[in-house]
């Protein structure tokens, strides 16, 4: 089963936003929310996207790129079904997240910043998720997985993976 | 009866919203709260019941589960009463009992999404009283307090707010910086998620001192709770006639709104931050000209931390002078700043969380009878005190006291307040390596010491760690480290060689073992380390070999395995998989 989220050149998620914000986005400092409230509706910035943002706010493409990959939080390609954003913080570097990193990209076979074939799970690091106590600590889809050791970790995903009707053999 | 639920970040990873389902769907009404700071004991449930005369007595249930909760349900129902287990243990109350909570005040008391609980706990009463002083009056106030930057770098908070206020200018603003970065610091985002009102009441009565009257709060893009709640409050507060125009019949006109960050750490740098705001990429400029001269969109603007902010009304409803006296009356003397500080206290310690504690505290106490020591009875090594920006504090230095002037004589700093323990399983080389890689990540490439030398420094680091260290190496180290901290413009390149400064300084050995002998102390370090069954304990049950990746073990069913260390890629599969704690680490011979 290959699935992704596809965009098309439909641009009609990203437009009320735009019909409000687009003409004073160059001279109020807006580019930063429109570019968050695009990756909001389509999951990533396409070269069309921001091309179509360029011609609405009349701000330059060089420049649109050039702040959207300043920020990590922007992707620029499609993000599987899951995201897994694993904490690489302080607490969780001192309570061995290296690894948990090991095992969850040897188990997927991605490494950081990667997707897997089938499109179920994307890997990304984060600086810290905040939940230092219950470190290491990875997130998933928003939920938070606490005091993780290697095999909890494949566990977990393993889990995820057999509830996605996908078992590996 | 009230029955209230922490809903803090922490608590609700650790699975406080199943928790709330459960109680609801019982039928119980719940109630929130933020973070009460005691991570480790999350989730955390209290129960508040008033006896025949309106006395109310709270009872706290910890790390409660599905069980438990089933347990406490029961004792509300007047069944079988087992909840007793879960109640919150008299040595975790004590740690409460040794801090001074300012910024927390109302932290895990309140329910940070209604304003009438802040409001009953002498909420918006500093404000009232700043309206009615003049904006002079304002600013000496908080000069008497001696209130200082909690960000980190401790600049005197009412030279920020003077220095805005006499700038010339119609159009001023008033920022509040939460773009909380450091690694292993989450006070800003506990302060949000479980007191807004309290920084949005900071940030009147400092735009009120400055004549500002827009407001701008940064928040990090990772923290979509803190802005939900901040949203919440400030609805609440417009309503409530706190925000907006002729605040409290006084002519004084303010508004908050709230822009989130997109994610780069460089940007808790105020004029990165401005940048940030205002669409670009968020690199800093050089100073001066000053925020306070020309900030966000070149009008005077003054940039303060959360914990700043939240600490200043209650040196409104209190006075500037008590604030001062915290330390003397906690019986601290010769702390050479004033007030509290929030720290996050994560790492290898056995009460992770938040505290607050008067500055002037030693570092030993904080970690010793506030955090309960070190986990599973290992040895104290060192602390990192304010992340990958600030350096680490040897357990021989334990008694230094908290406040700026003497964590700066150690090479750390007080940073924003991230204690981050270790304990001798924690190689140091390893710990700078991974702060420089961070830093090194971070860096927004402005200046070429931080963009390159960061990346020089990496690369040696990641030698040493890996095996391949020479001895010239820690000279060069240094060198580097100086180089870039003469040679960049803002605080993340001046300090990002600090992790690597204080551990040459206080673990040089750690760094000659790795490069000398070819030892890593701690055993952390992948290719210094074998792993090695041990025979007397191996039951020969065949789960390591089946878990090793690369056929490294071999043995018969029920005989002892053993591991061919030339195999052995260091992964530690085999210790997490053995039942029988048969799998020892040692050290790898090399061959030199």
């Amino acid at each position: 089963m290959k699935e992704q989220r596809h965009q098309s050149l439909d641009f009609s998620l990203i437009e009320p936003y735009l019909a409000r914000k687009a003409e004073t986005a160059k001279n109020e400092g807006g580019l930063i929310a429109i570019l968050q409230k695009a990756q909001e509706a389509y999951g990533y910035l396409s070269t069309e996207l921001m091309e179509y943002i360029a011609e609405r706010t009349s701000i330059k493409p060089a420049k649109i790129l050039g702040v959207a990959t300043f920020y990590s939080q922007f992707k620029f390609n499609p993000v599987g079904r899951h995201l897994i954003m694993l904490c690489q913080g302080t607490a969780c570097h001192v309570n061995g997240s290296s690894e948990i990193e090991d095992a969850v990209s040897s188990y997927l076979g991605i490494s950081e910043g990667e997707t897997t074939e089938d499109g179920l799970f994307t890997l990304n690091s984060v600086a810290c998720l905040g939940c230092c106590s219950l470190s290491p600590v990875m997130m998933i889809d928003g939920d938070a997985y606490g005091n993780l050791t290697p095999r909890t970790a494949r566990k977990i995903l393993d889990t995820i993976r057999t509830s996605e009707g996908e078992v590996e053999e | 009866m009230r029955i209230v639920i922490g809903k803090g970040s922490c608590g609700v990873a650790a699975g406080a919203g199943k928790i709330e389902g459960i109680f609801k769907a019982e039928g119980f009404e719940t109630g929130i709260t933020g973070c009460i700071g005691m991570c480790y004991l999350e989730p955390i449930v209290e129960v508040y019941d008033s006896d025949v005369s309106g006395n109310e007595a709270k009872k706290t249930y910890v790390n409660v589960n599905e069980k438990a909760a089933r347990e406490i349900i029961n004792s509300l129902l007047g069944k079988k009463n087992q909840a007793g287990k879960y109640g919150l243990p008299e040595e975790d109350a004590a740690i409460l009992a040794g801090q001074k909570r300012i910024a927390l005040r109302n932290c895990g008391i309140i329910n940070p999404e209604k304003i009438e609980e802040y409001t009953a706990r002498g909420g918006y009463a500093g404000l009232k009283r700043s309206l009615a002083l003049a904006p002079e009056a304002v600013i000496e106030e908080v000069k008497t307090s001696g209130l200082a930057g909690r960000g980190g770098a401790g600049f005197p908070t009412w030279f920020k707010w003077n220095a805005a206020k006499n700038s010339s200018g119609e159009e001023k603003y008033t920022i509040c910086n939460a773009d909380e970065g450091d690694p292993g610091a989450f006070m800003d985002r506990a302060i949000i998620e479980g007191d807004p009102h309290s920084v949005i009441e900071g940030m009147l009565i400092g735009a009120y001192a400055m004549g500002s009257s827009h407001g701008v709060v940064y928040v990090r893009a990772e923290y979509p709770l803190a802005i939900v709640r901040l949203n919440i409050a400030l609805e609440q507060a417009r309503d409530a006639g706190y925000l907006g125009k002729n605040i409290a019949g006084s002519g004084f006109d303010f508004d908050i709104r709230v822009k989130a960050g997109a994610g780069a750490f460089v940007c808790g740098e105020e004029t990165a931050l401005i940048a940030s705001l205002e669409g670009e990429r968020g690199m800093p400029r050089l100073k001066p000209p000053f925020p306070a001269q020309k900030g966000f969109w070149q009008k005077p603007s003054n940039i303060n931390n959360v914990e700043t902010y939240a600490s200043v009304p209650w040196i409104f409803s209190h006075s500037g002078r008590e604030f001062a006296d915290i330390a003397k009356n906690s019986g601290i003397t010769g702390a050479q700043a004033t007030g509290t500080k929030v720290f996050a206290l994560t790492g290898k310690i056995r009460k992770g969380g938040l505290v607050e504690v008067p500055i002037g505290m030693t570092v030993r106490k904080v970690i010793f009878d506030i955090g309960g020591g070190i986990k599973n009875g290992k040895a104290f090594k060192a602390v990192q005190l304010g992340g990958p920006s600030g350096g680490c504090v040897p357990a021989e230095l334990a008694d230094t006291v908290i406040d700026y002037q003497s964590l700066a004589k150690t090479g750390a700093i007080m940073g924003s307040g991230g204690m981050v323990v270790m304990d001798e399983d924690t190689c140091m080389v390893d710990v700078a390596r991974f702060f420089l890689d961070f830093t090194c990540k971070e860096s927004c490439g402005k200046c070429t010491h931080c963009r390159i030398g960061t990346k020089r420094m990496l690369e040696i680091l990641n030698r040493i760690v890996g095996g391949y260290g020479e001895e010239e190496d820690i000279e060069i180290l240094e060198q580097l480290a100086n180089q870039v901290k003469e040679g960049s413009l803002c605080g993340l390149g001046q300090t990002a060689p600090n992790p690597v400064l204080t551990t040459l300084r206080y673990f040089k050995h750690e760094y000659r073992d790795h490069i000398v002998n070819r030892k890593c102390t701690a055993k952390q370090c992948k290719n210094f380390i074998c792993y090695e069954i041990d025979a007397k304990k191996c039951k020969g049950c065949g789960l390591c070999k089946k878990d090793c990746p690369t056929a490294a073990i071999s043995g018969e069913m029920k005989e002892p395995h053993t591991i061919k260390t030339a195999d052995c890629i260091a992964c530690r599969r085999c210790k997490d998989s053995c039942k029988f704690n048969a799998v020892k680490v040692g050290d790898r011979k090399w061959i030199q």
